[in-house]
């Protein structure tokens, strides 16, 4: 079976029981996708598919025949950092570190969901023409991923530096 | 996990022949089917994928909206047509589950989601929707989650789905595909009351597939809502949700639609509360007397009689404030 991990092509065969995470972690030795709760409540397992964030624990890998996938070593390299991956270094956006690259794919597929427009639980009205990136969408949106360490004010501050007004404003704030 | 056949239907006539095979089940997003096979709860022979199909929203010429069972839950809730015409099942949704799951679960599988009672996950436990006649551990057992309307000795389980929840309220019907041909049953009938067979969820037949949900327009748009009330902030089942809306005509309620969600083995209309409502005052004493109305038959458990009096003030407040809210 054919798929398309992290810009390379890969042909595998596989017991059909194999979860997509398993297939990234146990076969192609892609440890960034990690296995936490094995039952997507965790977000730890987050990865890419045709750029949209999926728990790779809840998929069977032969649902994703052909698909795009990315995982966090797809995103950047040592030297060769993500902005955001830069940006978690800069504010101690994880302590254990085991959580991170999921957070980190799910970050960037969520900025994708803002771009185009998709609510959250939190959004006032619904059928608003955009939903700004502020605190509280933030949190919301990022409430499939756990940080048992709590290091969630690092990794807000990492995404909104990343993707948000947040730099902005604080910006303006130093100036004031 | 079992081992099973995969297969993939490129086109329904396909997924409809290998669906009525003995040992087959229909796999769409696989969030919670994948899970279940993982604990052996589920053991299908055959899965047959049937990614890709009806995953169209279309408008009927009758002006309703016709979502198709494939449409991922994140898709229904950002179609520019459902947040305006139909806000409360955008928002039913996004009040559902994860970012990350909302992208892969469908529509139909939204539907057959089986119940998150502890007991019928942990298979130490006695269940009799896990295995008939077994005997049911939650009766007696920790049952804060579980239902307080329509339940039977033998299963106290809820319904998890949010978005089902708003459904019923607008009046969906379920479009069923079998080799037969096609029937449509209205959502409230879809799922069924546990009773003695708590094994049977809906009116799904062997082999049949569901090709989606039609809601027609309604009044209520302008002044409705789903309301969530969980233990956590995000990411956590119901223990109350109400899908909740009003139309009204003058001083009067022209058109009231009242759903809950949390308390049942199936979402549950508050078919006696909208009709002491109809036609009356929008008055917080009339809701409160409504809400009474519907919950009279309710009964609680050890662990979750509070949730009776959580629906009452739930229903109440949801309606007082979309009374007095102005018309968006």
């Amino acid at each position: 079976m054919q798929f398309f991990v992290n810009g390379g092509e890969v042909d595998i065969d596989f017991d059909p029981r194999t979860s997509l995470l398993d297939l990234l972690r146990e076969r192609l030795h892609l440890f960034g996708p990690k296995k936490g709760c094995n039952q997507g409540a965790c977000g730890a397992c987050t990865v890419l598919v045709d750029g949209v964030r999926i728990n790779s624990c809840l998929a069977l890998a032969v649902q994703y025949q052909g698909r795009e996938i990315v995982t966090v070593e797809g995103l950047g390299v040592p030297g060769a950092l993500h902005p955001l991956q830069a940006a978690f270094v800069e504010h101690d956006g994880f302590q254990c570190g085991y959580c991170t690259p999921g957070q980190i794919c799910s970050a960037i597929g969520m900025v994708s969901e803002l771009k185009q427009g998709v609510p959250s639980h939190v959004s006032a009205d619904v059928a608003a023409e955009s939903f700004p990136l502020d605190h509280d969408e933030l949190r919301e949106r990022m409430s499939g991923n756990l940080c048992r360490c709590g290091a969630y004010n690092g990794i807000v501050d990492a995404i909104q530096e990343t993707f948000g007004e947040a730099k902005a404003e604080s910006e303006k704030s130093e100036a004031a | 996990m079992t081992p099973f056949l995969y297969e993939r239907a490129t086109d329904a006539q396909t997924a409809l022949a290998l669906g009525s095979r003995d040992g087959a089940r229909y796999l769409a997003g696989g969030t919670n089917l994948v899970d279940l096979m993982r604990e052996t709860i589920e053991r299908p022979e055959i899965l047959v994928d049937v990614a890709g199909l009806f995953d169209q929203i279309e408008d009927t010429d009758e002006g309703s909206l016709r979502i198709g069972a494939g449409v991922k839950n994140t898709g229904l809730a950002a179609d520019r047509r459902v947040r305006e015409r139909f806000p409360m099942l955008s928002q039913a949704i996004l009040a559902g589950a994860s970012a990350q799951i909302r992208n892969v679960a469908t529509v139909g599988g939204n539907l057959l989601q089986r119940t998150r009672c502890g007991y019928f996950y942990d298979d130490a436990a006695r269940c009799n929707k896990r295995e008939a006649s077994a005997g049911c551990d939650a009766v007696e057992g920790f049952n804060r989650n579980h239902a307080i309307l329509g339940a039977s000795k033998a299963c106290v389980a809820t319904h998890p789905s949010d978005m089902a929840v708003a459904l019923a309220a607008l009046d969906a019907v379920v479009n069923i595909e079998s080799q037969d041909g096609h029937r449509s049953i209205p959502l409230v009938d879809f799922h069924v009351l546990p009773g003695e067979t708590p094994q049977i969820e809906t009116v799904l037949r062997r082999g049949e597939l569901i090709a989606g949900v039609t809601v027609a327009p309604n009044g209520i748009a302008a002044r409705s809502r789903y309301r969530k009330v969980r233990d956590r902030a995000s990411y956590a089942f119901a223990l109350i949700s109400v899908a909740a809306g009003l139309e009204m005509d003058g001083g009067v309620i022209k058109d009231v639609r009242i759903a809950l969600g949390g308390v049942a083995h199936k979402p549950w209309r508050a078919i006696i509360a909208e009709a002491a409502l109809k036609g009356g005052p929008p008055t917080r004493a009339a809701f409160e007397e409504a809400a009474e109305a519907e919950l009279a038959a309710a009964r609680g458990l050890r662990d979750n009689a509070f949730k009776i009096e959580l629906a009452r003030r739930v229903i109440v407040d949801t309606l007082s404030k979309l009374a007095d809210q102005g018309v968006r």
